[in-house]
């Protein structure tokens, strides 16, 4: 596992190119210098880091600091605009088999045709054009549905509507419709986002349990990190062109951060959670808007 | 007795046979206009069906030529407005005042048949001949055979259109591919129904089973029979009536299944 603990920005490549990295020949994620651009705008330049099978990654930072289009470039659906990434040795594209994806909880419409079990399947063979496969393979594809669902506990409500399904509930299936292809990585995109803390924590258990079982590495973002931080192993923090990687302890720091936002930051511990305070935004010299410090009780109004 | 006449002459068994196909269409893509939220895009392509078909009978080209050109030109131009439900509708409502319009103005340059007209808006199944049958033939199969073969990633990109994304469905291209079928399906309808009155077929029968079951294929299976039902039956039930046009029947019998549905539906639904 390789641990970059240098923060790295345009003006200091060498010393981010320079630092310590140790290249396995096993990592299921890499990205060598990857740069990404959206529209004239630069997002993270020159990011290195490689992530070993089974390993938890958080990744976090303000909005609007390239969290997400991360996951897109691992999807295949964001090009680089400098560097290199391979997905499972291979770089990303559509639709790759290796790769669950787990994206935030929504509200479905009430009266759509589908059950939580069809949200499931989707997984299975819901890219796929033309008719199924004859009986044989029905019973077989409706059996592992039910494992999977059997797996993450979602049994009870799996043939609810899924305009009917609490956000909790929705976002075990969709757990449940990420592991179905027994992906090499799973991709969360901030599926515990309007959860109460309780489902925060029931749905983060769950996925750490899946990297147990399975190896699967996980990429996880997230705007707080206190719901996944017992499971977490580095955290991946951006904060406008530059980012910083690490254990969360070496990373969530007052002055590791003060020095990635380029202004005073304050990370508190109280009672096992981590409290960013104040920062300016870099680029705009805006308040820092994000969450770590996210209350127990404050829901996100999204 | 004048029933059993008529169902022993070719003109009825021609108005079942199409009834029949353009039912299992309508039903197919129903339950997909009302996941995709996209009730206002078959009114608006239909509408325009008949600015296309009124365009068709003053070129002489015939009203079913017309209509689906002018479904298809439409079905573009909405696939081009893009995929944000809000302002397509508000685009499709502009669009739709001016072609409905200019359809009016066509209608009023052409000095044939004047029941032409409201054959357009209120359909004329009875009076299809052998070679327009045969094009609905044509469209009813292929209709069919596309819906059959994007159902799967049509149904997951409807509904959870990011993680389809994700998962490598074309999404965008199945959306257009789509308005492309509802045109074709709108065209077809509009025989038997009118350009009025698509909606009956493409959209009712999938609201009714929508409120009987959330399994998906329960739901298209429901949708097909429930159209079949009000397409065959309303043609029957005009051939008894004698002089009534058997839109009236068709656009009845399918209110009428949803209104039983959402009656006796919802604690069916609340089950899966």
């Amino acid at each position: 596992m390789s641990i970059n603990l240098s923060v790295s920005s345009p003006s200091s490549v060498s010393s981010a190119s320079s630092a310590p990295s140790v290249s396995s020949p096993q990592s299921i994620i890499r990205l060598r210098d990857a740069s990404l651009k959206l529209g004239d705008r630069k997002l993270w330049q020159k990011l290195n880091l490689e992530v070993a099978p089974g390993e938890f990654l958080a990744v976090l930072g303000p909005n609007g600091s390239g969290k997400t289009s991360f996951l897109r470039v691992l999807l295949g659906l964001e090009s680089l605009a400098h560097g290199a990434v391979m997905v499972a040795d291979q770089p990303p594209r559509r639709g790759s088999e290796h790769i669950g994806y787990v994206p935030q909880q929504k509200g479905f419409d009430d009266s759509l045709p589908a059950r939580g079990r069809d949200l499931v399947r989707f997984g299975l063979d819901g890219h796929r054009f033309g008719l199924g496969g004859g009986g044989a393979q029905r019973a077989k594809d409706a059996a592992a549905v039910a494992a999977v669902i059997r797996e993450v506990g979602a049994t009870a409500y799996a043939d609810k509507p899924i305009g009917l399904l609490s956000g909790g509930e929705q976002q075990r299936l969709r757990v449940a419709q990420a592991l179905l292809g027994r992906p090499k990585v799973l991709l969360c995109d901030e599926p515990l986002l309007s959860l109460d803390i309780a489902h925060q924590q029931a749905v983060s258990s769950l996925i750490s349990r899946q990297r147990d079982r399975t190896d699967a590495a996980v990429v996880f973002v997230t705007h707080d990190i206190n719901p996944i931080l017992p499971y977490v192993d580095r955290v991946l923090y951006l904060v406008g062109e530059r980012w910083a990687i690490g254990k969360p302890t070496d990373v969530l720091t007052s002055e590791r951060l003060s020095e990635l936002y380029n202004s005073r930051v304050d990370v508190l511990r109280v009672q096992g959670r981590i409290i960013v305070v104040g920062g300016d935004d870099p680029e705009t010299m805006a308040p820092v808007h994000h969450h770590l410090d996210t209350h127990v009780d404050a829901q996100e109004g999204f | 007795m004048d029933l059993l006449f008529y169902l022993s002459q070719p003109f009825a068994w021609h108005a079942l046979l199409a009834a029949t196909l353009v039912a299992v269409s309508c039903g197919l893509i129903a339950p997909f206009v009302i996941t995709r939220s996209m009730a206002f895009a078959v009114h608006g392509t239909s509408e325009l069906a008949f600015t296309g078909a009124a365009a068709g009978l003053l070129l002489g080209v015939g009203p079913i030529a017309g209509a689906l050109v002018g479904a298809l030109v439409v079905a573009g131009v909405i696939g081009l407005l893009g995929t944000k439900a809000r302002e397509r509708d508000s685009s499709i409502g502009v669009v739709l005042a001016f072609g409905l319009g200019l359809g009016v103005l066509l209608l009023s340059f052409y000095h044939g048949f004047a029941t032409q007209a409201t054959n357009i808006l209120f359909g004329n199944i009875f009076g299809v001949g052998t070679g327009q049958l045969l094009g609905l033939l044509a469209i009813g199969l292929g209709v069919i055979a596309a819906m059959t073969y994007i159902y799967r990633p049509l149904m997951f990109a409807s509904v959870d259109p990011e993680v389809a994304v994700a998962r490598g469905v074309p999404v965008r291209v199945l959306g257009v591919v789509f308005l492309f079928v509802l045109a074709l399906t709108v065209t077809a309808a509009s025989q038997v129904v009118g350009t009025l009155l698509v909606l009956s077929l493409a959209i009712t029968p999938a609201a009714a089973a929508q409120r009987l079951t959330a399994r998906p294929l329960a739901v298209t299976a429901l949708s097909v029979l429930f159209a079949l039902v009000a397409a065959d039956g309303g043609i029957v039930a005009s051939l008894a009536a004698g002089t009534v046009k058997p839109s009236v029947f068709v656009t009845a019998i399918s209110f009428g299944i949803y209104l039983l549905a959402r009656i006796f539906g919802t604690a069916a639904r609340g089950r899966g």
